[in-house]
């Protein structure tokens, strides 16, 4: 019977939305998909929905003092993180990293603890490159440097949650000039950062082969990757706009990621002479990359 | 782990509880200060407060034993304290501090930066395994990593030793084999501990972060070079 399916469905949702167990979107569904209703019912279901709907999205947002408003944000498990690491890592035209692997349901894990790794494992690795150097040369002083640990981290982290806040705060200006455009939420905004930045831990880890040309390949092909994850992602948002602001927007976007790149080459891996070439006596525990640059051309000349 | 006292993902009573547990430590160590700072009090006898002071040293020796041979006991668990890791932190912070006094910017880490290291790493690690949905306390999952460190403590020690021989890539070796099975014994310890508290689908999530924080400590161990 209609009623009693009505009845029901009312009955399913008055105790969900009591547990607060189910999302929203759950519940419009089974509001949504009940039986047959009769057009006097249909008005009815229409504004039994709305205010079902405007209910669940008042106690659906817990205020950003509670905990559980944060708990939201870490609600995925280790198979979706690994799923979004391999979408990040494969980035396809056509394929969209935010509807296709995030599906709009965006976690702070994933970039919190991916810029954590990489910031450590950049000033490990560089510490690696000096004790390899100085076993090669032992004029090289040696010394932990563990100051690089925090330059790594503040970097890093500056990098992946303020030029998301940026490139959001940009967009969402444009949707104002241009209405069809509908921008991703800064939360979007930051996974996509987060784990396009996966990519370069590998890259960094393979930057301990003391070939020259071999790194600036390994560094190409990184920042290649990660770039068109990035490209391909924020394409969709884009090519709403104008052709000018557009092309204007991804090239920063790429020149950005390419700095960030170039940088942890530069910073954390200066000390390392290559073995046709003689080591400059200033190579030693300097940490400013000013001192780089009279090598940069010895460094590059083989490659 | 079943006994935390803690129940799971329930936003309206879980508010209160961190609440009311930081109050209890803050007036206890009030009460520990105000104790220590009056000697004349006649209410308890010398002898009451000397066994008083064993048996919390003989509380934490005990949960040295339990890192060391671990067990999937709920000791570390119910009677949570952070004596342990304080001084486990303590002794890893000296230890790691260099003779020379001009290695400021390019030595090794200063006792400071061991110090926000262990404690922020700790923190960090229990605000996520929470945020994750676990059913362990703060402070108790504080503690537990806390004092697994126990084990790198340990390798420091051996390090420093091994380091008045002669410098050499045996020297070297022995120590990397010592970090890295100390490195082992604090993972395999602190994972007995921490993993039941999550469920199955994000063990891996919760327990990537302790292996992070681990490694960085014994890297730093690993890296320690006196001048």
């Amino acid at each position: 019977m209609a009623s009693a399916d009505e009845l029901t469905f009312h009955d399913a949702a008055t105790t969900s939305r009591s547990d607060q167990l189910t999302p929203q979107g759950h519940v419009a569904v089974a509001v949504g998909s009940g039986g047959s209703y009769g057009a006097e019912d249909e008005v009815e279901e229409e504004s039994d929905k709305a205010a079902l709907l405007q209910e669940q999205q008042q106690q659906q947002q817990p205020g950003f003092w509670t905990f559980s408003y944060y708990q939201s944000f870490f609600d995925v498990d280790t198979s979706q993180v690994l799923d979004r690491i391999k979408g990040s890592l494969l980035p396809r035209p056509g394929h969209n990293f935010v509807r296709h692997h995030l599906r709009n349901r965006p976690d702070l894990y994933g970039p919190f603890w991916i810029c954590a790794t990489l910031a450590f494992v950049l000033a490990v690795t560089g510490n690696l490159t000096l004790v390899l150097a100085q076993r090669r040369d032992p004029s090289i002083h040696y010394s932990p440097q563990f100051h690089k640990v925090t330059v790594a981290g503040i970097s890093i982290y500056c990098y992946a949650w303020l030029v998301p806040l940026a490139l959001w705060g940009f967009l969402r200006w444009r949707k104002g000039v241009q209405e069809r455009m509908g921008p991703y939420t800064f939360l979007e905004t930051v996974c996509i950062y987060g784990y396009s930045l996966f990519v370069f831990i590998p890259m960094v880890v393979l930057w301990l082969i003391p070939v020259p040309w071999l790194q600036w390949l390994f560094g190409a092909l990184a920042l290649g990757l990660s770039a068109a994850g990035l490209v391909f992602t924020l394409w969709p948002v884009v090519r709403e706009d104008t052709r000018l602001v557009a092309t204007v927007l991804l090239s920063v976007v790429v020149l950005l990621h390419a700095l960030l790149a170039m940088g942890c080459k530069l910073y954390f891996f200066q000390s390392l002479p290559p073995e046709n070439v003689a080591p400059p006596p200033q190579i030693t525990s300097l940490p400013s990359n000013i001192a780089l640059s009279p090598t940069l051309p010895q460094s590059l000349a083989p490659s | 782990m079943a006994e935390a006292e803690e129940s799971p993902g329930d936003p309206g009573t879980a508010s209160p509880r961190p609440l009311v547990r930081t109050f209890s430590l803050l007036s206890y160590i009030t009460k520990l200060i105000i104790t220590a700072l009056q000697p004349g009090q006649q209410s308890e006898t010398p002898f009451q407060k000397k066994k008083e002071k064993m048996r919390d040293l003989k509380a934490v020796g005990k949960k040295f034993m339990h890192v060391l041979y671990p067990r999937k006991s709920n000791t570390l668990l119910r009677d949570w304290d952070l004596w342990g890791p304080l001084i486990l932190c303590v002794t890893l912070a000296l230890m790691l501090q260099r003779d020379s006094a001009d290695s400021e910017k390019d030595g090794g880490p200063q006792f400071a930066e061991v110090f926000v290291i262990v404690w922020f790493g700790a923190v960090t690690i229990t605000l996520n395994s929470k945020l994750l949905g676990g059913n362990i306390s703060f402070f108790q999952s504080l503690c537990v990593l806390g004092y697994c460190i126990l084990p790198l403590t340990v390798a420091m020690l051996i390090c420093r030793l091994v380091l008045l021989a002669d410098p050499g890539p045996v020297n070297f070796m022995v120590r990397l084999f010592v970090v890295i099975v100390m490195f082992a014994w604090s993972i395999v310890a602190s994972t007995a501990f921490l993993a039941d508290s999550q469920p199955p689908n994000r063990r891996a999530l919760a327990v990537y972060p302790v292996f992070l924080f681990y490694f960085v400590i014994s890297w730093m161990i690993l890296t320690f070079t006196p001048q």
